[in-house]
């Protein structure tokens, strides 16, 4: 217990001070968010409508983009050959990586999606129905981008490839996110049904993830 | 005779390139049968004479989903058993699965034209196939990133496994948002719902295409043992020549 809370402790330290760059990938969502009343004009009650999805899909490629390092830092300096060898099991290593994966780089973009909701118009009730579909689904983002992460790493591949690999698998989140932020905001649908749904593949994803990330370092590994 | 007596490559060879003409022969021929069915069978009193893709339609979205099953169960002897042929049987599944699933999207938005005048339409069942084409790209693309093919075999085996949880969701998808695609109707509890008429020509026809598969699937695996055997040869003519 006490090697997890060691890993997931050195993780969010590596992450949060200099060159660890977690905090870009807020930067970057940022950015996204920004991007898009230039890309469909400075039409709020347009941009109204698209809020829920244009902060779903920022979330979505900003954590994408921090999953690059996930395994690929610790590769590079051998502290990933250590985690491999250790006596703890390498399924809950790679929990505990991507648990701390996500407070340093995940849970920022929820943090910050109610500033980004003033900018796309939305009121508080969507704000904050979307901010709870992000904190449940960005979890599920980080735990199955990170087969992605580890399929990568053992390729010695990252980048394009990961990407391709780990969008398709996030594509139920992003139907269930934003199917629930637009039943709080407006639909007839309860908020309910789809939020369950998408705690049901957020948790579906705790168990797969670290699973399939272990047996993808164990055996691509050498 | 068992799967293990299949490990040694040569074998496999010996039986397959015995075994393939028949496997060719009887494909061509429940095709035949299959079309012939297909192309006379009467039309729907709705859909007209549009009710005829459904012939090619269904046995390829069938299949496409079907491969992936071969591809989990080709995985699995990977990454458990080591089955030397396994990685083999893995790879070449992946580009003929890529063609049904394309096929079935094809021949799914051209029976969508007359139906629900529309080419393209984001309904559940259609966005899964789709979901499932651009898995079995990437499934492609990660084989042809990396040049060991023992490496890239247990890579796409995981990614497979994974993979295979889509397969569920597919299925399931109908009765989650049952949107414009009709329900499943031929596997059902209380036994199909389809008319006897089109039930027939469309269980020929899925005879038929799960034919086609195992010849090309086992063609294309006779066709990467042989190149794989050629690179083999050729790395040591290389090492020779140099030594």
């Amino acid at each position: 217990m006490t090697a997890l809370a060691a890993l997931i402790r050195r993780d969010i330290q590596i992450a949060l001070r200099v060159g660890g760059g977690a905090l870009i990938g807020v930067l970057f969502f940022l950015t996204v968010v920004v991007l898009m009343p230039f890309a469909v004009g400075p039409d709020l009650a347009l941009l109204t409508r698209l809020g829920p999805a244009l902060l779903w899909l920022g979330a979505l490629l900003a954590s994408l983009l921090t999953l690059d390092r996930l395994f690929t830092a610790d590769h590079e300096d051998g502290s990933l050959d250590l985690i491999v060898m250790s006596r703890t099991p390498l399924e809950l290593a790679c929990a505990a990586k991507a648990l701390a994966h996500w407070l340093a780089a995940g849970l920022p973009l929820v943090i910050a999606t109610p500033v980004l909701g003033l900018l796309l118009n939305l009121d508080a009730t969507a704000t904050s129905a979307v901010a709870l579909t992000l904190l449940v689904g960005t979890p599920a983002l980080t735990f199955t981008g990170m087969i992605g992460a580890a399929l990568a790493v053992t390729l010695h591949r990252g980048g394009l490839l990961l990407a391709v690999l780990v969008l398709p698998l996030s594509i139920p989140l992003l139907i269930f996110g934003v199917a629930a932020s637009q039943a709080a905001i407006s639909g007839p649908l309860s908020f309910g049904a789809p939020f369950s749904i998408l705690c049901a593949l957020s948790l579906a994803s705790f168990v797969i993830g670290p699973f399939a990330a272990a047996a993808s370092l164990r055996h691509g590994l050498d | 005779m068992t799967l293990t007596d299949l490990a040694n490559p040569t074998r496999f060879l010996t039986l397959t390139g015995r075994l393939l003409p028949w496997l060719a022969a009887s494909t061509a021929l429940l095709l035949l049968i299959g079309l012939y069915q297909s192309a006379v069978a009467p039309d729907d009193y709705q859909q007209g004479a549009t009710v005829k893709i459904m012939f090619i339609h269904v046995p390829n979205a069938w299949l496409s989903m079907f491969v992936w099953g071969v591809m989990s169960l080709a995985a699995l002897g990977t990454l458990v058993w080591r089955h030397p042929l396994a990685d083999v049987a893995a790879k070449t599944a992946a580009p003929i699965g890529a063609s049904f699933t394309f096929l079935a999207l094809v021949t799914g938005s051209l029976w969508g034209r007359p139906m629900w005048g529309t080419y393209w339409e984001w309904d559940a069942r259609l966005t899964s196939v789709l979901i499932l084409f651009l898995m079995y790209l990437g499934l492609i693309a990660l084989w042809r990133a990396v040049e060991d093919p023992s490496r890239a075999a247990r890579a796409a085996a995981i990614l497979t496994l994974v993979g295979a949880i889509n397969l569920p969701i597919i299925k399931f998808s109908v009765d989650w948002w049952n949107t414009l695609h009709q329900p499943a109707s031929v596997m059902r509890i209380g036994g199909p719902s389809l008319d006897r008429a089109f039930l027939i020509p469309l269980l020929v026809m899925a005879l038929a295409f799960s034919l086609l598969f195992l010849t090309l699937h086992l063609a294309a695996m006779r066709n990467e043992i042989l190149r794989r055997r050629v690179r083999a040869l050729q790395m040591m003519q290389a090492s020779q020549r140099s030594a």
